[in-house]
């Protein structure tokens, strides 16, 4: 697949603050990028930038093939979808979704086809006469998305366009999203603060982080194999343990973390010529029964709080060495055991469960 | 939309504040007497035969007859809303298009251009009047009509410029940056969604516009020739003579004009709502 974007060493500067720091990134056509991170950290900049709001400090742009650097945002062929849906409130749902074609002097005819498609493929059929304050925030949402895409841009710019919507209607719009862009065959960038819809939606995950992207990946390599502790942190949880290099033994080696717990973990992630490094662990990989553990790493350990969450039973562990450590386990019915407060466990870590991640 | 009052929220007073409330409602009615009370008088003796204020003799229509045979006073009126009504369309792009240019725009003077533009709201009219007239005989522009617009709209669009901005400050910034991202140039964008959404502040702005020309005495005063003199010129001329109730015919005509206007606008303001 060829590029629909490229992004080019390009950084943007708002006085002293730099908020996209030579950032390269390559888009394939088709494919459903989220740009993710917390607030602050560039990725609304950037996604800025490849509507045409702001103009890169430094870098190029190219959309399509394109150089768009320093193009008005009215001849780019992409769309946005905003974060307050931007609807014009004095136009009906068909005069919204109608807007682009209008300024592109589509003739009335096939306009008039191509919004009434629109309009099926999101659901707004018999809510065309509305004005946008007439509906409710999924509607809107949805006007939001048909008068983005019906000028059928080469890429769809998504900006937080589920911030706004209560958790059991979000769920609902992400699959939709998904489907949509699936079935269009559109390019979507999507920018979010929130891990799980970037996880759930994504083809590829860019996790922003101070103006830089930190990783960039499938969901799944983002969340298995985080390449730094930002990462590791801030898609699910993790244990970052500081750790030192004991002993060589093959491809395995012995390490004791900050505590004084040891453990053995995969050698071909350490670092060369470091004898210390920084350690991930997820807290549902840490294996937690009150009877004996079949794993690689096996210690135990006693239970200093316990903090029920309905799903999941969070378990705050110290170990003998004094190591602490965060799990997480499904609830008591699910693994057939109570486990509470003050009760000495097992804890079981296979070898690939340890990650070695550089230091923020 | 109004929400209806519900009955729960009303609630018995008790004795002490019963009497409170009366002195209130008794205040209450004393300051909208003192307001309206002038009116009313000056109304009933629109209506009067004689010629004097003071003494009631009859009722006629005779004063208002007068008033619309009087070529003087209906040139005047004439006049008078020829400039209210250029001086209000000037006002309302002036005003309309600045705001938003302010707005929308980072300029180095930004600020002192925001000052300069209030200070013909809270300056002095006859210093307004006076340095208008120098200015116009300086580059030697015969006083007449244009002269008289001009000075007013000096005076009238800051009013609409800032019901505007008002406005816009409570405007979704995205609204532009929506339409410029489906192909509207700014332009376009600024014309078919900004002035849209700005529209109760425009009518607002150009109302006070035009209320303001139709009354303003001092600096058409200065600025006027014979030819151009409007209504209130007219009227302060013959008030200096003595009173006459032409004149109270005149304004109650004003009052009942000026009701009409206010219901016709919120009326509009309710269909553009709907």
């Amino acid at each position: 697949m060829s590029a629909m974007i490229e992004v080019r060493g390009v950084t943007k500067r708002f006085g002293d603050f730099t908020a996209v720091d030579r950032v390269d990134l390559h888009v394939a056509e088709g494919e459903f990028l989220t740009l993710l991170g917390p607030s602050g950290c560039g990725k609304t900049t950037l996604l800025r930038m490849l509507s045409g709001f702001e103009t890169p400090t430094e870098g190029t742009l190219v959309i399509g093939g394109e150089d768009v650097t320093h193009l008005a945002p009215y001849r780019r062929n992409v769309n946005q979808v905003f974060q307050s849906y931007a609807l014009f409130p004095h136009m009906t749902v068909e005069e919204n979704i109608g807007f682009g074609l209008r300024m592109q002097k589509v003739p009335a005819e096939e306009a008039a086809r191509r919004i009434a498609e629109v309009i099926d493929l999101v659901a707004l059929k018999g809510f065309e006469q509305r004005k946008p304050h007439q509906l409710s925030g999924g509607q809107r949402q949805r006007v939001a998305l048909a008068r983005a895409i019906v000028p059928r841009p080469k890429v769809l710019l998504l900006d937080e366009p589920l911030s706004a919507l209560d958790a059991k209607l979000r769920q609902q719009m992400q699959l939709e999203l998904k489907r949509l862009q699936k079935h269009l065959g559109m390019t979507f960038v999507f920018v979010t603060h929130d891990q799980e819809e970037a996880l759930t939606m994504s083809d590829r995950i860019a996790v922003f982080n101070r103006g830089r992207i930190e990783q960039i990946g499938s969901a799944t390599e983002i969340y298995h194999k985080p390449c730094t502790a930002f990462v590791a942190d801030f898609i699910g949880e993790a244990n970052l343990l500081d750790a030192e290099l004991v002993s060589r033994n093959g491809t395995t080696g012995r390490i004791r973390v900050e505590g004084g717990l040891e453990l053995t973990l995969a050698l071909s992630q350490w670092p060369q010529d470091h004898s210390r490094a920084l350690v991930s662990i997820r807290p549902e990989k840490v294996l937690v029964s009150k009877s004996r553990i079949e794993a690689e790493n096996v210690f135990q350990a006693t239970v200093r709080e316990e903090l029920f969450q309905g799903v999941l039973d969070r378990l705050h562990l110290e170990t003998g060495a004094g190591t602490r450590l965060t799990a997480v386990v499904a609830n008591e019915s699910a693994i057939l055991e109570a486990i509470h407060a003050g009760d000495q466990v097992w804890c079981g870590l296979h070898v690939d469960d340890l990650i070695v991640v550089r230091p923020a | 939309m109004p929400t209806p009052v519900s009955s729960s929220s009303r609630f018995q007073l008790p004795s002490g504040l019963k009497l409170m409330n009366a002195a209130l409602g008794g205040w209450t009615v004393l300051v909208f007497a003192f307001l309206y009370l002038p009116i009313a008088v000056l109304v009933i003796y629109s209506f009067n035969t004689s010629r004097l204020n003071i003494v009631w003799e009859g009722f006629t229509f005779d004063w208002y007859a007068r008033v619309w045979q009087d070529t003087r006073l209906m040139r005047a009126l004439q006049n008078s809303l020829i400039v209210a009504t250029v001086t209000t369309t000037a006002s309302v792009v002036i005003g309309t298009v600045g705001a938003w240019l302010l707005h929308r725009y980072r300029y180095r003077f930004s600020h002192a251009i925001q000052t300069l533009i209030a200070v013909p709201m809270i300056m002095p009219e006859i210093v307004m009047g006076i340095s208008l007239l120098i200015f116009f005989t300086t580059l030697s522009v015969e006083l007449g009509f244009f002269t008289v617009i001009v000075a007013h709209t000096t005076f009238c669009f800051p009013f609409v410029l800032v019901a505007v901005q008002a406005r816009l400050h409570g405007l979704d910034p995205s609204l532009e940056e929506a339409a410029l991202d489906l192909g509207a140039t700014p332009i376009r964008a600024f014309w078919l969604v900004i002035v849209p959404c700005l529209k109760p502040a425009i009518l607002s702005g150009g109302l006070m516009a035009f209320t303001l020309s139709m009354d303003e005495l001092i600096v058409t005063f200065f600025t006027s020739s014979a030819q151009s003199a409007t209504l209130p010129l007219l009227v302060f001329g013959m008030a200096k003579v003595g009173l006459n109730p032409m004149l109270n015919a005149l304004s109650a005509l004003f009052i009942l004009a000026t009701v009409a206007f206010v219901l016709f606008t919120e009326h509009l303001r309710r269909m553009s709502r709907r």
